[in-house]
């Protein structure tokens, strides 16, 4: 029943980090390059833009819930089980989405690349 | 791209030590969150011109320099099956490191700002709808 659990929690964190990721990421797709834009208009442009993005919100706040149910998880099961397989996850998990609702080109390079950094960090956060 | 590793590393393991060390010490919890927001900063930026599935791998990279500290900072023991880990990852980070690192075709909602940052770093109007990938390389040279 326990593993059911940590499983439940691990479930949950990889789904809200993958929200989290994808919403952020979306935010600064919309915000523009960085680079160029505080050398065009200055930081407090860059900065106001990115606080300004209702998706960089509603990221943060994804990630925080992510963060959250990482303590629970952490408190359903072992950290050699939570920690490695929740990060694996949502490596996979981000490949996925970031295909579906970022429109990006995931190609087979990126897909060999995603699994061979999921399964590497399964490895050493384990 | 050294740098954003260098931020990540700190950001990861001083995370690591945050918690151990969280009661006691408070200087490195201040010194950890600095690092947080530097390596939340530096994270955005990139996402900023390049891909998730681009980023995220590179990130990854944390991971082995907090293996590699452990090894070498503080003499710890670093088992075969981790070293296979650290392979790995690095042989993914490798490996999208070869390809573009911006594939998203721009949409509509990619709005005015995203074509005037273009503008800005090319120095001349950019057409609605041409890739990305023609424009952002430049800046992903090593």
């Amino acid at each position: 029943m326990k593993a059911a659990y940590a499983w439940g929690g691990i479930l949950v964190i990889v789904f809200a980090s993958v929200v989290g990721d994808i919403l952020l990421a979306r935010a600064m797709k919309q915000v523009g390059d960085v680079h160029a834009l505080w050398s065009r208009a200055g930081l407090w442009a860059v900065v106001s833009r990115i606080l300004g993005n209702p998706n960089f919100f509603l990221g943060v706040t994804a990630m925080a819930v992510a963060f959250f149910s990482l303590l629970f998880a952490l408190s359903w099961g072992d950290v050699s089980l939570v920690a490695p397989a929740a990060a694996s996850l949502t490596f996979i998990g981000n490949a996925f989405a970031a295909k579906i609702f970022l429109h990006e080109k995931v190609d087979r390079r990126r897909w060999i690349a995603a699994m061979l950094v999921a399964a590497g960090v399964a490895l050493l956060a384990g | 791209m050294l740098s954003h590793g260098m931020k990540q590393a700190g950001n990861i393991s001083l995370h690591h030590l945050q918690g151990v060390i969280l009661a006691v010490l408070n200087p490195w919890v201040a010194v950890g969150i600095v690092l947080l927001l530097a390596f939340f900063a530096s994270y955005m930026n990139a996402l900023s011109w390049a891909d998730l599935t681009y980023v995220l791998p590179a990130t990854s990279l944390g991971y082995v320099l907090l293996a590699l500290v452990a090894k070498f900072a503080l003499q710890e023991e670093v088992s075969p099956l981790r070293w296979l880990g650290i392979a790995l990852i690095s042989g993914g980070v490798g490996f999208v490191a070869g390809g573009p690192a911006l594939t998203a075709h721009d949409h509509q909602h990619d709005d005015k700002s995203a074509l005037l940052a273009k503008d800005a770093r090319n120095g001349a109007p950019t057409k609605d709808g041409v890739p990305a990938e023609e424009i952002v390389p430049s800046r992903v040279q090593p």
